[in-house]
């Protein structure tokens, strides 16, 4: 078993991480880099509670390799936090109660972000489709869904007017 | 109080944590930073139902990383709980870790507990028992039938209520004699199935000694102070050596009640001086997990042309599985329902809390009610079937009316049911004919 150091830019700042080859990137953010927005619901991609950005794609922190992501930029909902896209999202998920126990809420504003970065406008189904890898089991989807379709509206809004 | 008196009913009212939940920054118990932190797994038993004849950890304890290995034989001093107990729940039936018996497949026998979850991952299969197999039960009859496999220790596969009876009763008015004079029997059988909750959090815990003979427990128990008690019990500690840590609960729905991983952890701290973490992989959560419990459920009710049910009779079975946990409470709660919200002049309900060789069933919801309403509202759409009255008029005629006495002899004094059916069928664009439309909890007019 060798131990390989990995060069990730992770929310921002250059880190390396010394890591085993049967490392998963989900034990890299949240047991070495203590980024515990990086929830592990199910550690074989079943629940979405993992979502980070790779390079700006979506990805599960589970299913991935911490090895597959070496000199890559990862982004996780810690990364998000102060940025002027997440926040009207934020507000959105608050405003519509779309969110109970909180467990799945990161994944759910990652994958969320994703969305709207490659569809600022997208249509109900379009949304659905997007948070379909994402399971919550209290507080219900329509809240969720509707907090997304909020955000979005929000967001197009600022960037037209 | 009138509904537009009420300050907070009928209002949206925002979760305190809704602003950490959206950051990423609430603290779950697994969120809790703690340095050189030991990891536990599980041995579980293969067998439904076995004697155990000899438990060997050598091999375990040989594997890489592994710090110890914790059987029955650990237990400072009772080996078996229930985890309501404190407020008259008996006996106390379920091991700790199993020591003569295991009465479901997926009961904990030894704890390996090791440097890494890997390690000890790798060295619980390593655990060797001998086991001698015996006949399983997996069905509620059948459990109650002479000859089936004994599951408990007190030697009767039901729970036994105050003054030895196997059922939790209600006997209510005269039931034979309204049979007698009813128009109609209308009779079914309904069974449910067990559901596991499946929270995005999995159950979970980390004892971590503090040095000076105290232990602090971080976890995400639904039941914070039953679990602080019972494990000061089991461990042998004054409840005063105990701080627990929770309320943050990655969902619970009831799945997180039945103080399962904290007693071994705190044990597993103890014995290692070292912080133990115990968390139930997805495949624990589903296998092992409580489920909410399956039912079986009989129900015979007379009728009257008019619709009116004027006798109901109802013989009913939880699975409990293999043990109490809040099963016996739930079976009580679902014989004072089986009347439903209707006012029947003539009720005999037998609710059983059987014991089988399924995983040990529990508190998820509602548990012993949703499974009543499932019947009852079935059954509820049978009569109108069988009456030619409509399904709305039919619950509308035999809602209970403040001042109605229920079955288990409370007056009624909060009725809402009228209220809410004409509501729903609003909502439902449901026409109501004039006199049904004007009906009130407060009048027994037309009902």
């Amino acid at each position: 078993m060798t131990t390989k150091v990995l060069r990730l830019n992770v929310n921002g700042e250059d880190t390396l991480v010394p890591v085993g080859p049967m490392a998963t990137l989900q034990e890299v953010l949240r047991d070495k880099l203590e980024l515990t927005s990086v929830k592990v619901g199910c550690a074989q991609g079943g629940c979405g509670s993992c979502s980070v950005l790779i390079d700006g794609e979506l990805r599960l922190a589970c299913l991935t390799p911490a090895e597959a992501a070496d000199g890559c930029t990862v982004t996780t909902l810690e990364g998000l936090n102060e940025s002027n896209s997440i926040v009207p999202i934020q507000q959105s998920f608050i405003e519509n109660y779309a969110a109970q126990c909180g467990f799945c809420t990161p994944g759910m504003l990652v994958a969320t972000k994703a969305l709207l970065e490659r569809n600022p406008k997208p249509s109900r189904d379009e949304i659905i489709e997007a948070l379909s890898g994402n399971l919550c089991r209290c507080t219900g989807y329509l809240p969720i869904i509707k907090a997304v379709e909020d955000a979005a509206a929000a967001l197009s809004g600022k960037q037209s007017a | 109080m009138a509904l537009k008196d009420l300050k907070i009913v009928g209002k949206s009212v925002r979760l305190r944590d809704l602003d950490t939940h959206v950051r990423g920054q609430t603290t779950y118990y697994e969120d809790v930073r703690i340095p050189r932190m030991l990891h536990l797994k599980m041995y579980r038993s293969p067998h439904p139902h076995a004697k155990i004849l000899k438990i060997d950890t050598t091999e375990a304890a040989k594997q890489p990383g592994v710090v110890c290995v914790l059987t029955h034989e650990d237990m400072p001093g009772k080996k078996t709980f229930t985890p309501l107990a404190a407020i008259g729940v008996a006996p106390e039936d379920e091991p700790i870790l199993a020591f003569d018996k295991v009465r479901w497949k997926g009961e904990p026998i030894a704890a390996v507990v090791a440097e890494s979850e890997a390690a000890a991952k790798a060295a619980a299969p390593k655990v060797k028992v001998t086991f001698e197999e015996l006949p399983a039960v997996f069905d509620v009859e059948e459990a109650l039938k002479a000859e089936a496999p004994i599951v408990t220790p007190w030697g009767k596969n039901y729970y036994q209520y105050p003054d030895d009876h196997a059922a939790s009763q209600i006997r209510y008015g005269d039931v034979e004699r309204a049979f007698a004079e009813a128009d109609h029997i209308v009779e079914d059988k309904y069974q449910t199935k067990p559901i596991e909750h499946a929270p995005l959090e999995t159950t979970g815990c980390v004892a971590k000694p503090e040095g000076n003979g105290r232990y602090t427990v971080y976890t995400n128990i639904q039941a914070l102070y039953f679990a602080l008690d019972n494990t000061a019990a089991i461990v042998g500690l004054s409840p005063a050596k105990l701080r627990f840590v929770g309320g943050t609960v990655g969902g619970g729905f009831g799945g997180k009640v039945d103080i399962q991983v904290e007693p071994i952890a705190t044990l597993a701290a103890i014995k290692t001086k070292r912080p133990v973490k115990y968390k139930y992989s997805r495949e624990d959560e589903m296998r092992v997990s409580s489920t909410r419990a399956a039912w079986r459920i009989y129900v015979k009710d007379g009728v009257m042309n008019d619709g009116r049910i004027v006798a109901r009779k109802i013989t009913t079975y939880q699975d409990a599985g293999a043990y109490i946990r809040l099963s016996s409470y739930g079976t009580m709660k679902h014989a004072g329902h089986m009347p439903g919200p209707y006012t029947i002049p003539n009720v005999s309900v037998d609710a059983y809390c059987v014991f089988t060789n399924r995983p040990p069933s529990s508190a998820m919801r509602g548990f012993g009610v949703m499974s009543g309403s499932y019947a009852i509202e079935l059954q509820m759409d049978k009569i109108a079937a069988v009456t030619g009255v409509d399904p709305w008029q039919l619950r509308l005629i035999n809602a209970y009316r403040n001042g109605d006495m229920k079955a288990h002899r409370k007056a009624a004094d909060d009725a809402a049911l009228v209220e809410t059916i004409q509501a729903a069928a609003q909502l439902a664009g449901q026409a109501l004919p004039a006199d049904f439309a004007a009906m009130s909890s407060d009048d027994r007019k037309g009902g």
